[in-house]
């Protein structure tokens, strides 16, 4: 249970972070929070040659609001983001999500861009990310690029940043107009993986749904939004009924597998719950909203 | 090996460390410091934590290499003398240990965690404890102790 023999460099500044990722792209692990990593390297899952140590940037530890975005940094620690204020009155439904994060002295280490980068099938950020629409910046040697939320988690543990890229930050959409959030998730214990999560968005016009993204973790390699759920929620306001025929609807297209924890038909029974409870609460929300 | 200066409990430290020695190694090995436990050496059992610049953390998901030039506070630094924190005195009035395996940990979690939160009720110091196990006392006495020097610390102007 202690690391693998393994260098590490610790640069100040993401232009020397990016030309040591370069240099060393092959073997090379970006260490953020550690809070995934370390144990990793623990158990020897993880073999890296050589540890880069991003903790002590300055430029990426900040959150930015802006024009109905709000911008994370990468090393922003999961902790700091739930307590910010500009996050819960901007970004509602990542506050919703935070605090199911591991727990109180993990979210103290942990960071936003970790939790991204590590893209956990389980994991609360992508979930909220592929939801809300976000998009994440990565640099390299070679420049800046921007990766829509859609097409950055591919499979378990696995996105579409390069060996050689850094992630800088993540961009939260915040639109204008009477939307309401809600997360839901279930685990045996707080804390523990998610055996389901649900996150939803709503925007409300004239008493009825005029958008709505509903989208399911932990039954697949990354979040997936289901579309066809969100598009019979529109044009309805959603009630009880709604709201339970949502979930059946949802239930019905998932696909989860079984393991030790629970049976594929419990997660996909856990998933029409979730969804329609998630869907009461996101559209109590928007009341709130016009409130 | 990485040079490393840090301040322990309000001591000075400088060590020569090889890059992959966990900070709960180092405290434990290199300086001595046995109260900081280690159970499970990946971030489950909380039994660990110490605390790095104000905020507590998992010492085995750290390196020695990474606390560079911070202060680090362990459960040796809480008592001062032979007068315990409060945090240990509630402990040890209402029985909130038996083996004490888990006890660091927890004690310096909720240093940090009751520096940090308005007032807890039993409810978010329960949801605290989520990250900490301790196979003796049932938590009960554990919530109860830290609940009371909630109370305490709300009544202090
Ligand atoms: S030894 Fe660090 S959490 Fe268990
Ligand atoms: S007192 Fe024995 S593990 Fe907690």
């Amino acid at each position: 249970m202690k690391p693998p023999v393994v260098d590490y460099l610790c640069p100040e500044t993401v232009a020397e972070a990016v030309d040591l990722l370069g240099e060393h792209a092959d073997g090379a692990k970006v260490l953020a929070g550690g809070q995934s990593l370390m144990p990793l390297l623990n158990m020897r899952f993880a073999y890296p040659t050589v540890l880069i140590d991003i903790n002590r940037l300055e430029e990426t530890a900040a959150i930015e609001p802006g024009d109905e975005v709000v911008v994370i940094g990468a090393t922003v620690r999961q902790g700091d983001a739930d307590q910010s204020r500009t996050v819960h009155a901007m970004v509602p439904l990542l506050a919703q999500a935070l605090p199911h994060i591991g727990h109180f002295v993990t979210r103290n280490r942990g960071t936003i861009g970790g939790s991204v980068v590590h893209a956990d099938p389980r994991g609360e950020v992508p979930l909220v990310m592929v939801t809300l629409g976000g998009r994440a910046t990565v640099v390299s040697t070679s420049g800046t690029r921007t990766i829509e939320a859609d097409d950055l988690f591919l499979s378990h543990y696995t996105t579409s940043i390069a060996d050689d890229e850094l992630l800088l930050d993540t961009i939260w959409p915040a639109p204008g107009g009477l939307w309401g959030y809600a997360f839901r998730e279930f685990s045996q214990r707080h804390g523990d993986y998610a055996l389901g999560m649900v996150a939803c968005a709503l925007r409300r016009e004239d008493g009825v749904a005029k958008q709505a993204t509903v989208a399911v973790g932990a039954v697949a390699g990354h979040p997936v939004v289901l579309d066809e759920v969100g598009a019979a929620l529109v044009g309805e306001p959603i009630d009880e009924r709604a709201a339970a025929e949502a979930g059946r609807l949802a239930a019905a297209a998932v696909d989860p597998s079984s393991d030790l924890h629970a049976s594929a038909r419990y997660r996909r029974h856990l998933v029409g719950l979730l969804t329609e409870s998630a869907l009461l609460a996101a559209w109590a929300d928007t009341e709130r909203e016009e409130a | 090996m990485i040079e490393v200066s840090v301040t322990v409990n309000g001591r000075a430290y400088e060590e020569a460390v090889a890059p992959r020695l966990l900070l709960s190694d180092f405290l434990r090995h290199t300086l001595g410091l046995t109260g900081t436990h280690v159970g499970c050496e990946h971030g489950v059992c909380g039994s660990c934590t110490v605390i790095v610049d104000d905020r507590s953390v998992r010492s085995c998901l750290m390196l020695a290499a990474q606390v560079d030039g911070a202060e680090v506070r362990t459960v040796e630094g809480l008592a001062d003398g032979d007068e315990l924190h409060p945090l240990q005195a509630a402990f040890r009035r209402n029985h909130a240990l038996q083996c004490g395996f888990c006890t660091p940990g927890i004690l310096m979690a909720s240093v940090d965690f009751l520096e940090r939160s308005d007032s807890p009720g039993r409810r978010q110091i329960a949801e605290m404890l989520s990250g900490h196990l301790c196979r003796c006392t049932g938590y009960e006495p554990i919530v109860e102790s830290i609940h009371a020097v909630a109370l305490q610390e709300g009544q202090s102007p």
